[in-house]
C-alpha cells in the first residue's frame, strides 16, 4: 500500500472501482477494447462497463453477438491485430462455449509462435455464490483455467484490488483470466487511486495471526476473515492470506505464514477434488513438511454441481465450516 | 459430387476457356494476366505437388509422424494466393501448402510440423502475413474475423484507397462449416460488416464423412442465411480461383463486407497419411475427378497458347528440385533442444515454467558426462 498521508482516498464498491479502473486502462491506452454481451448501454448485467460506451464510443466497448466462443476467437484476431481486448463473460457458467477457444488457442498461440506474438487479452468472468441465481450462474470454474499452460489467473477481493489488478491485468502480455467475485460486487470499500499498485501475482497477508494460516480467494476472504474475528473473541489468533493470483501461486507469503503458525487451511467455493485448493495443500506440504504440526486441511464447495440457491448456504463453505476446520487442524 | 449449375468456370476439364454469363464478370482479370504470370501458375502448382509428394514418401519411409496431402488442391489454392495482395493477412487451416509457398513459407517449415519439431514454424510477419496452421477444426475462422475488425479499426481497410486497403482470407473445409466456430465467424463477420473472404475448398470429404453428411444445402449458399453472399466455383480451374479471389477481394476491401467462395475441388490423397480412403470412397468417384485435374488441363490451356515442351521440362525439374532439397534438409533437422518446452509458454516471466526449466536442466546436469 502506498504512504498515505499522499493518497488519494475514494470509498466505492468493487464494481464501480472495476469500472473506473477500465476506465483508467482505456484512457491510458487506446489499443484497449471492451468486448462482451450486453455491455454498452446497459453497462453489463453487473453494471461494471457503466457510461464507458457513451464515454469511448462503440468501436471500443463493442456489444457482442451472442456468442461466448465468438467473443474470445475474435478478440484473439483483434491482439494478432495490436489491440488489447477485455472480454466479459456475463457468468462463470457460460464460459464453456468458449473454453476452446481459451484452451487451445489463446493459451497457446504465444508458444505456437515462439514468442513471436503476444497475446494481450483480459477474459473477464464474474464467479462464485452467494447471490442465489438459478443454475449456472453462482459457480467457481477456476480450476479449469489455471490447469491450462498459457493462462495467467488472478481473482480480487477488495475495491482497491479491483481498481489496480484490472489495469495490470490489462497490461500484461500474457492471457489473464480476471475473475470477479460477483457477490462482492457490492460491499464498499476505501480504493487509494494514487498509490503504487501491488504486484499483480502476489499474494498478501490480510489478518495476522500466530495459531493457523488460513487461505482463500476471491469472496472467499471475507468469510476468513470473520471466521478469524470469531476465533479471535475465543482466544485463538488466526493469520489470513488473501491469495489474489491462482496461477502463479505467490507461494513465498504462504509458506513464511506456515513455517511461524504451523497449521494451514486452504478454503474456497470451488469443489475441492482436483481444485486449486488441491494443489496449494500439496505444495505446502511438500515446502514446509517440517513445520507442519497438522494435516493441511481443505474446506471447499462439495464435488456436486452447484445446487438450486435455497442450499447454496449449505454447499460454500461458511464461518462455521471454517472454525470446524480450524478446530481440527488445533487439535493435532 | 459433381458441378451444379451454380459452378463458375473459365477453364474447363478440356483446358478451354469457357465462356458464359456468370464467368463474363471475372474474364477481364484474366485477361490482364500477363504470360509470365500465367506461367507462374502452372510452376507453382506442379512445384507444389512435387513437394506434396515428396512428403507422402517421407511420411512412408518414417521421416514425418504424419503427412496432410494437398494433391489435387492445387487449382484453388494458387488462383486464389496469386489474388492476394502483399497487405492482405491469410488464416489457413493445415492443407494450405501452395498458398504458403506463394506468401513466402519455406515449405521445410511445413515439413517441421509433421515431424515434431515445432508447433509453429514461421513467423506470420516474415511470411506474407500467412499465419500459422491451425489444426483445431474452423478456430481459425474467428480469428480472421477478429482480425479483419482490427483492420477495420486500424484504418487498414475500407478508406478507399484500394491500392492499400487490407482484408483477411481464411481457408476452411466442408468438415469446417459444420463447426459452431464457423457460424459464429459469420455472426461476426456480418455484424461488423469485417473484410473478410470465407474460402471454403469443399474437396467433399472430411477424412471419411462425405460433404452430403455435413450440409443439406450446398455451403455456397449457407453463408447467405448469415448475410453474407457466396459463389461457388470450379476450384480444379486456377484462374476462376485467381479470378473469383481478385475480385471479391476488391469489394471486400472497399468496404463491402465480408464474402465466400465454395471452391469445389477433391482431395485426391487421403485426409492424412494415416487413413485409407478406399474404405470410404469408390474408384469410380476418384476417377471423375482425376479427369478434372487442375494441372493437367492447364498445361493443355498453356499449350493451346504456344507453349512449348521445354518450359513443362523446366518446372518439372524445378519440382525435382525442389523434392530433392526437401529431403536433404528434413534429415537433417535436428531436435529442438528442451528449453524450447518452456520458452514462450508466457511472453512475461513465469515462475512455475521458470521454476520447472531450471529444475530440468538441473536434472539432467546431474548425470554428468554420462548424460
Amino acid at each position: 500500500m502506498s504512504d498515505l498521508s499522499s493518497a488519494t482516498l475514494e470509498t466505492m464498491p468493487l464494481a464501480k472501482a472495476l469500472n473506473a479502473g477500465l476506465r483508467k486502462a482505456m484512457t491510458d491506452d487506446p489499443t484497449v477494447l471492451l468486448m462482451g454481451e450486453d455491455i454498452g448501454p446497459l453497462g453489463g448485467v453487473f453494471r461494471v462497463t457503466e457510461n464507458l460506451q457513451s464515454e469511448f464510443g462503440p468501436k471500443r466497448v463493442m456489444d457482442t453477438p451472442l456468442a461466448e466462443s465468438g467473443i474470445i476467437g475474435t478478440a484473439i484476431g483483434l491482439a494478432m491485430a495490436g489491440f488489447r481486448p477485455v472480454c466479459e463473460i456475463q457468468f462463470d457458467g457460460f464460459i464453456f462455449p468458449g473454453f476452446d477457444q481459451i484452451t487451445t488457442q489463446l493459451a497457446k498461440l504465444t508458444n505456437r509462435h515462439e514468442g513471436q506474438i503476444t497475446m494481450p487479452v483480459v477474459v473477464r468472468v464474474p464467479y462464485g455464490g452467494h447471490i442465489g441465481a438459478v443454475e449456472h450462474h453462482q459457480e467457481s470454474p477456476e480450476a479449469l483455467f489455471a490447469h491450462t499452460a498459457g493462462l495467467r489467473l488472478v481473482s480480487p477481493s477488495t475495491p482497491h484490488d479491483a481498481y489496480w489488478m484490472i489495469q495490470e491485468a490489462i497490461a500484461s502480455n500474457d492471457p489473464v483470466m480476471f475473475f470477479e467475485p460477483k457477490s462482492r460486487y457490492w460491499p464498499k470499500g476505501q480504493v487509494d487511486l494514487s498509490g503504487n499498485p501491488t504486484p499483480l501475482h502476489s499474494s498478501r497477508v490480510v489478518r495476522e495471526g500466530t495459531e493457523i494460516t488460513l487461505v482463500g480467494h476471491g469472496a472467499m476472504v471475507s468469510v476468513l476473515l470473520q471466521a478469524a474475528e470469531i476465533a479471535a473473541e475465543e482466544g485463538t489468533s488466526i493469520e489470513v492470506i488473501d491469495l489474489r493470483s491462482l496461477s502463479p501461486i505467490d507461494y513465498a507469503p504462504i509458506v513464511a505464514s506456515v513455517q511461524k503458525t504451523g497449521r494451514l487451511v486452504v478454503a474456497s467455493e470451488a469443489p475441492g477434488f482436483v481444485s486449486v485448493s488441491s494443489e496449494i495443500a500439496a505444495t505446502i506440504t511438500e515446502k514446509c513438511f517440517y513445520s507442519l504440526e497438522a494435516p493441511v486441511l481443505r474446506v471447499t464447495g462439495f464435488d456436486t454441481p452447484f445446487p438450486p440457491a435455497k442450499l447454496e448456504t449449505i454447499f460454500l463453505p461458511d464461518a462455521d465450516r471454517i472454525l470446524e476446520a480450524v478446530d481440527r487442524a488445533l487439535a493435532y | 459430387m459433381s458441378y451444379t449449375d451454380a459452378t463458375v468456370q473459365l477453364l474447363n476439364e478440356q483446358g478451354s476457356l469457357v465462356e458464359s454469363d456468370a464467368s463474363a464478370e471475372y474474364l477481364p482479370f484474366v485477361q490482364a494476366l500477363s504470360d509470365d504470370q500465367l506461367r507462374e501458375f502452372h510452376r507453382q502448382m506442379v512445384v507444389i505437388r512435387a513437394f506434396d509428394n515428396e512428403a507422402t514418401n517421407l511420411q512412408r519411409q518414417g521421416q514425418l509422424g504424419l503427412w496432410v496431402p494437398s494433391l489435387g488442391q492445387e487449382g484453388a489454392q494458387v488462383g486464389s494466393a496469386f489474388a492476394a495482395r502483399p497487405q492482405d493477412h491469410i488464416f489457413p487451416a493445415y492443407r494450405e501448402h501452395a498458398i504458403a509457398r506463394i506468401r513466402g513459407v519455406d515449405p521445410l517449415d511445413i515439413i517441421k510440423l509433421l515431424r515434431g519439431t515445432t508447433h509453429g514454424g514461421w513467423n506470420p510477419k516474415e511470411a506474407g502475413n500467412f499465419h500459422l496452421y491451425t489444426l483445431v477444426i474452423g478456430s481459425h475462422t474467428l480469428h480472421a474475423t477478429g482480425y479483419a475488425m482490427g483492420m477495420q479499426l486500424n484504418g487498414t481497410s475500407g478508406t478507399g484507397h484500394p491500392e492499400t486497403d487490407a482484408a483477411v482470407i481464411t481457408y476452411f473445409g466442408d468438415g469446417a462449416t459444420s463447426q459452431g466456430d464457423v457460424s459464429e465467424a459469420f455472426v461476426f463477420a456480418a455484424s461488423y460488416q469485417a473484410p473478410v473472404l470465407f474460402f471454403l475448398q469443399n474437396n467433399h470429404w472430411a477424412i471419411s464423412v462425405p460433404v452430403s453428411t455435413q450440409s443439406r444445402t450446398p455451403l455456397y449458399l449457407r453463408s447467405s442465411g448469415f448475410g453474407i453472399p457466396g459463389i461457388q466455383i470450379d476450384g480444379n480451374d486456377v484462374l476462376i480461383s485467381y479470378a473469383a479471389t481478385a475480385a471479391n477481394l476488391a469489394d471486400i476491401s472497399s468496404g463491402k463486407g465480408p464474402r465466400l467462395i465454395e471452391a469445389l475441388t477433391y482431395r485426391m490423397g487421403a485426409h492424412t497419411s494415416s487413413d485409407d480412403p478406399t474404405k470410404y470412397r469408390t474408384d469410380v468417384e476418384v476417377e471423375v475427378w482425376r479427369k478434372r485435374d487442375p494441372i493437367a488441363r492447364f498445361e493443355t490451356y498453356l499449350r493451346s497458347l504456344g507453349e512449348g515442351d521445354a518450359f513443362f521440362a523446366d518446372v518439372a525439374a524445378e519440382g525435382a528440385d525442389l523434392a530433392s532439397d526437401i529431403r536433404v534438409r528434413t534429415l537433417a533437422l535436428e531436435t529442438p533442444p528442451v528449453s524450447k518446452m518452456f520458452d514462450h509458454v508466457y511472453s512475461d516471466p513465469h515462475p512455475t515454467t521458470a521454476g520447472q526449466k531450471q529444475w530440468l536442466a538441473e536434472y539432467e546436469a546431474s548425470f554428468g558426462a554420462d548424460a
